[in-house]
């Protein structure tokens, strides 16, 4: 029947295996030459997150920082009077300014002339700002005031270093090369310093004729009200969502149909949401546009299926004989759910909604298409106002910002990166934290 | 009284419903609450719903009817010789709404008495400034025929806040006195109020269908509308795109598919390869420890928005390139005109997909069973025969079914594309050329501000409904392979 | 006890010794998995490896081809001879060894591939045909002598998977031979096999046996007693006994394995 009894050819194999036959050593070749690809493959997946992290945080960290002119200076109540006398009030300011800063240089030992037009190229039009305090806070005459006053976004660069003395003609109108030698002078006296610029995180967009001004605040607070309506919105819908196709769905059409709708949301362009934002939204409902309310409503249903799928998951991690024990107790099913399988499901519910909020909150090209887009330069005063009046995001912030062509702007926009990513590690982390602290074993 | 105030009152009925429904439950029972069928909270619940159910239905209804019904009797009090020629109907009614919603506000700020904003012998003019002053910008002219049918629209929606107001409460208050005479210790207040529990989780499983109806709702809507004042051939063959606001569009999607699939394409010759190739060293070679370092690190890939990698596209990767490619660059080859462009945009949204390639591909060689690669490594194969020959073989309906859903997102990516690719829309090889894409363009014709009933603007929902088909085609076509694939080895 | 089983004393053709064992170890982590192994194996002969679950027989049978070097946490020490050759030597390749010695896996594990490709995968890699029609040679002797040629001569390019569990595993051991082995391992190879396509298998083993020795790892007493003409008892890792099949089932010298065969343990 067989013909296993055929004797074999010459064993193939007669070869001692202490030495490897050519073939061996070209085939253990290729299989280095393969493993080396895999890894160079990771190395190189490693060195562009490398790049990226580099790359945001060089061009981002210096957006935190700016340049200013730190003064004492004493105004006394006869030289108040003589300036609040004079036509040009905010001159004989600035020329008292002049006085105390050179004083200040002199202290230090450092000669410097200035002329009205340098100063004014390196700080801006100072005699206003301190006549303002001053009529501000009278009793403040005669004491000793400390001024911290900004300087001009050219020498707030060039002290970062990423503008350079030669990168300046002669005949530019914003900063002379000579303006160079006294901000040098003045960092020397340590009166020009770089001091961490608060006004980056809790300010508000400015137009194109002030970028060091710009702030990253209102559009956190934008954001912060997005993720308020879709936590509000998307926790419950989608807990309740799955909790029906987990534990009561019957396995028919009805059902198969939701579940193919929910695998296929899931991979629809962001975009898409963005479009039906604008047409269901406000050009069918009216809406306000640019409000977080709609930006939070369009990020709800784009989170739903994140939150549904891994809800479902974690429902599914509860086992059965749970459900049994508390059904064989004479709980109804629904009690058993809500008493007993929900509670043990939180966690991972918590972390799959966590992960899910911090996809929402890096989005923009949803915001994009329902105008979260448009310059917003306030604070909204209500809560309801928050949640109706317009308003920006982080990530529309930084669109807006990297759209500009001032490299203000631009370093600004790499600033709200930093920003922005700071907000999805936190997230990430508490994330990470509830799954190892919450996480069971059956 | 404005629906948030009516929802907080129809709230405040619901909780006294609560609570008398629960008290007369247990009255019924003489205090004992051995004696009901359900537990109290049950009854005040199912008194509460009785309440909030029926009026909050009402009211979302009412919400959805009145602008239609009201929008519709207004219109038809506008005469047809009011709409001036090269107008519609449709831009004459948002000029009637503006000037009513103006009005509303500048009433609520006090800017004018309400009875000035209802007589008819308002001073045009005079109106035209102080909506100005509330921050109202209104068109140069807004003739009697708009102001006339502004305030019809005014009392007519007065008259409608009214009456949702009464017949929402009144509804209310009935349910609550139904429930009310229905409690008593035998009623099973139990099942009736897990029944609505039940309809409530039906209809949150809904919403997933709820928005997909949506999504094509807007999608169709508007490209039909497109398609009438725009010919659908000249959409889909032509071959120029060059929008002008002021008529005279060449709107052909052409160049904008072929950016899309040029930058796609890229984007998969960086993602597929380097993502496959770690997928197969993390799951077949890399010890634990290795592997519990790179995988995280490759997935902090994932996690990065969208938004920074447009920005490391256009402001780091586009002029690295540049100073390669460009004129005067390193290679001398002055191939790039610009930092944004394919390349720019490819290799960006290359390195965004390598970490979703890996982690799909992870699960599907993983998925391989252990007892093929103890058949090959068992006739004396290296490990990279055994994985060349046996386990992608084995493993290549899920690859093909990963590449094809990489494939979908690439060609939905927006952010990178917007600042990364650059605005032009050209059909060039050079992949050092700037052009342009579906995604991208869908913003740039929605932004700004533009008349939402011009060719410019709808062209963008034809192209999101291009998008839709075909991500959804990709998607489905994508699971499907991976389900069948998976179901194999189960 | 075992009175019916037909317990010939078959002739040894061979006795010099192809493998030999001395002093093996494996930790499994910090499981001692084999506890100080000695055992000689003939050449054209059938060994059979018997013992409760658990015992470490498919371990130590991994040992022969070195296939514990897939798992992470084996650690296997001591010396395995084939041919006088220590196969735990550094210089020896575990590619080169598996090549000759081949193995057959509990569960029939055809590759998704045709009838043709799966028993040509071994002689591909190994680069054993010169040409197209040496190649077609090899995969049809092969397959004789896996005894599966009648059955599918006609489909060579239909997919293995689509064969029923019996020829699946009979293409195995096919595929196995395919390479020209001198030792074959065979892991449980009827396990999961119905009583016909167990009694093909157990056939074919017993003609296997003119030209390789073969080791077989078994849960069945009687399996054993079919097809072996050596039997080696294993229990907690540590081999009991070691002897002709006859005398082991007849006369064992060791308590435990009495217990084992008379059905008290295992």
């Amino acid at each position: 029947m067989t013909d296993a009894s055929a004797q074999p050819q010459t064993s193939k194999h007669s070869g001692s295996l202490l030495e490897q036959d050519a073939r061996t050593r070209r085939r253990n070749a290729k299989e280095a030459r393969f493993k080396a690809y895999g890894i160079a493959a990771i190395l190189v997946g490693v060195l562009a997150l490398i790049v990226l992290l580099w790359a945001i945080l060089s061009n981002g960290l210096p957006a935190f920082q700016r340049a200013i002119v730190q003064v004492d200076m004493t105004v006394t109540q006869e030289e108040f009077d003589a300036a609040e006398g004079t036509l040009f009030k905010t001159k004989e300011y600035e020329k008292l300014f002049v006085t105390a800063l050179s004083s200040q240089m002199m202290a230090a030992g450092i000669d410097a002339n200035f002329e009205g037009k340098a100063l004014e190229r390196l700080l801006g039009k100072v005699g206003g700002t301190i006549r303002a305090y001053y009529r501000e806070n009278p009793d403040q005459i005669g004491e000793v005031v400390t001024f911290d006053l900004a300087a001009a976004s050219r020498i707030d660069r060039y002290l970062k270093g990423s503008l350079k003395r030669e990168d300046i003609g002669p005949d530019n109108r914003f900063i002379q090369p000579e303006d160079f030698d006294v901000a040098d002078a003045m960092r020397e006296a340590g009166l020009l310093k770089q001091v961490f610029d608060w006004n980056f995180i809790t300010g508000v967009d400015t137009g194109v004729d002030n970028p060091g001004g710009a702030g990253i605040g209102a559009s956190v607070l934008g954001s912060f009200f997005m993720m308020i309506v879709v936590l509000f919105l998307a926790l419950p819908i989608g807990v309740a969502a799955s909790i029906y196709l987990e534990e009561f769905a019957p396995k028919n059409r009805f059902t198969d149909f939701i579940e193919v709708n929910i695998s296929n949301l899931a991979a629809v362009p962001s975009i898409v949401f963005g479009i039906l934002g604008l047409a269901v939204f406000i050009q069918f409902m009216h809406l306000p546009q640019s409000a977080p309310l709609v930006g939070g409503l369009v990020l709800t249903l784009m989170t739903l299926p994140t939150i549904i799928i891994s809800t479902r998951a974690s429902l599914k991690a509860v086992p059965p004989s749970i459900r049994d024990a508390a059904l064989g107790v004479g709980a109804s099913k629904m009690q058993s759910v809500f008493h007993h399988v929900l509670p043990l499901a939180a966690p991972g519910i918590l972390t799959g909604t966590i992960i899910g909020l911090a996809q929402a909150l890096g989005e923009t090209a949803p915001l994009l298409l329902i105008g979260m887009v448009g310059f917003v330069a306030r604070y909204p005063d209500t809560f309801l106002g928050g949640l109706e009046g317009p308003n920006s995001a982080m990530p529309a912030q930084i669109y807006n910002w990297a759209a500009r062509s001032d490299p203000v702007f631009t370093e600004k926009a790499w600033g709200g990166i930093i920003i922005l990513l700071v907000f999805l590690l936190a997230m990430n982390i508490i994330a990470i934290i509830l799954r190892r602290r919450f996480e069971r074993r059956w | 009284m404005s629906a948030f105030w009516l929802l907080l009152l129809v709230l405040g009925i619901a909780l006294v419903s609560y609570v008398l429904g629960r008290g007369r439950a247990l009255s019924s029972a003489g205090g004992d609450i051995r004696n009901l069928h359900s537990l109290p909270v049950y009854y005040g619940a199912n008194a509460a719903l009785f309440v909030l159910i029926p009026s909050l239905i009402l009211l979302m209804l009412w919400m959805v009817a009145q602008p239609l019904v009201v929008g519709a009797r207004v219109q038809a009090s506008i005469p047809a010789e009011a709409v001036s020629e090269g107008s519609t109907i449709g831009l004459v009614m948002s000029d009637v709404r503006r000037v009513a919603d103006g009005l509303d506000l500048a009433v609520a700020q006090g800017v004018i008495e309400p009875s000035y904003a209802t007589t008819s012998d308002t001073n045009l003019t005079e109106v035209r400034e102080r909506l100005g002053d509330v921050g109202v910008a209104l068109g140069s002219d807004i003739s009697v025929t708009v102001l006339t049918a502004a305030q019809l629209l005014r009392e007519t929606n007065a008259s409608w806040y009214f009456w949702r107001t009464v017949l929402v409460v009144a509804l209310a208050l009935a349910g609550l006195g139904y429930a009310y005479s229905m409690t008593q210790k035998d009623f099973r207040a139990r099942n009736t109020v897990e029944r609505v529990i039940l309809y409530l989780l039906i209809g949150a499983a809904s919403i997933a269908i709820l928005t997909t109806v949506g999504i094509l709702f807007s999608l169709i809507f508007n490209t039909v509308e497109f398609f009438r004042i725009y010919p659908a051939s000249e959409f889909f063959f032509s071959l120029t795109w060059s929008p002008s606001f002021g008529g005279g569009s060449e709107l052909g999607i052409l160049p904008l598919l072929w950016g899309t699939f040029y930058i796609s394409l890229i984007a998969l010759l960086v993602a597929v390869p380097i993502g496959l190739l770690s997928a197969i060293y993390l799951s077949e070679y890399a010890s634990p420890a290795v592997r519990s370092i790179a995988k995280p690190l490759l997935e902090v890939l994932a996690g990065i928005p969208t938004i920074v990698y447009g920005l490391f596209a256009l402001l780091t990767v586009g002029p690295f390139l540049v100073s390669f490619f460009g004129q005067n660059g390193h290679f001398g080859v002055n191939w790039m005109a610009g930092g944004t462009a394919v390349m720019t945009a490819g290799l960006v949204m290359g390195i965004m997909l390598i970490p979703f390639v890996s982690s799909l591909s992870d699960d599907i060689i993983n998925a391989v069973p252990q007892a093929m690669r103890d058949g090959s490594l068992g006739l004396g194969a290296t490990k990279s025969e055994t994985i060349k020959q046996v386990v992608l073989p084995a493993a290549l309906p899920g690859i093909v079914g990963a590449i094809l859903l990489a494939a979908s997102r690439a060609i939905g990516e927006t952010m990178i594309v917007v600042l990364g690719a650059g605005a032009a829309a050209r059909l060039s090889m050079n992949p050092f050329d700037a052009m342009t894409t579906v995604t991208a363009k869908i913003v740039s014709q929605l932004t700004g501000d533009s008349d939402f009933a011009s060719p410019e603007a709808l062209v963008a929902f034809a192209l999101g409904m291009t998008l839709f088909v075909i991500t959804l085609g990709l998607n489905v076509f994508a699971l499907y392979i991976v389900r069948k694939y998976r179901e194999q080895y189960e | 006890m075992l009175d019916d089983q037909q317990l010939v004393d078959r002739k040894v053709q061979s006795k010099e010794a192809k493998i030999a064992a001395r002093g093996v170890n494996v930790h499994y982590g910090v499981t001692h998995a084999i506890k100080d192994v000695d055992v000689d194996i003939d050449h054209k002969t059938v060994t059979a490896f018997i013992g409760p679950s658990g015992c470490g027989k498919s371990t130590f049978l991994r040992c022969i081809n070195r296939m514990n070097d897939t798992i992470d946490v084996a650690r296997v020490t001591g010396d395995i001879l084939i041919d006088n050759e220590n196969i735990y030597d550094k210089k020896v390749d575990p590619v080169q060894l598996r090549a000759k010695v081949g193995m057959v896996f509990q569960k029939p594990n055809p590759f998704p591939k045709s009838i043709y490709d799966n028993i040509a995968y071994g002689p591909r890699i190994h680069g054993l045909a010169k040409s197209k029609a040496d190649l077609d040679e090899i995969v049809e002797k092969s397959l004789r002598r896996g005894a599966i040629w009648d059955e599918v001569k006609d489909r060579l390019n239909a997919p293995g998977t689509g064969l029923s569990g019996g020829q699946q595993q009979r293409l195995c051991i096919a595929r196995a031979v395919a390479t020209e082995p001198e030792v074959l391992l065979m892991d449980e190879p009827c396990s999961a096999l119905d009583p016909i396509a167990t009694a093909q298998v157990e056939e074919l083993i017993d003609e296997l046996r003119q030209n390789y020795s073969v080791v077989i790892v078994t849960h069945s007493m009687q399996q054993a007693a079919r097809v072996s003409q050596k039997t080696a008892f294993f229990h907690l890792g540590t081999l009991v006994e070691f002897g002709e099949t006859g005398q082991i089932f007849t006369n064992p010298q060791d308590e435990r394995t009495e217990s084992y065969i008379t059905g008290r343990i295992g």
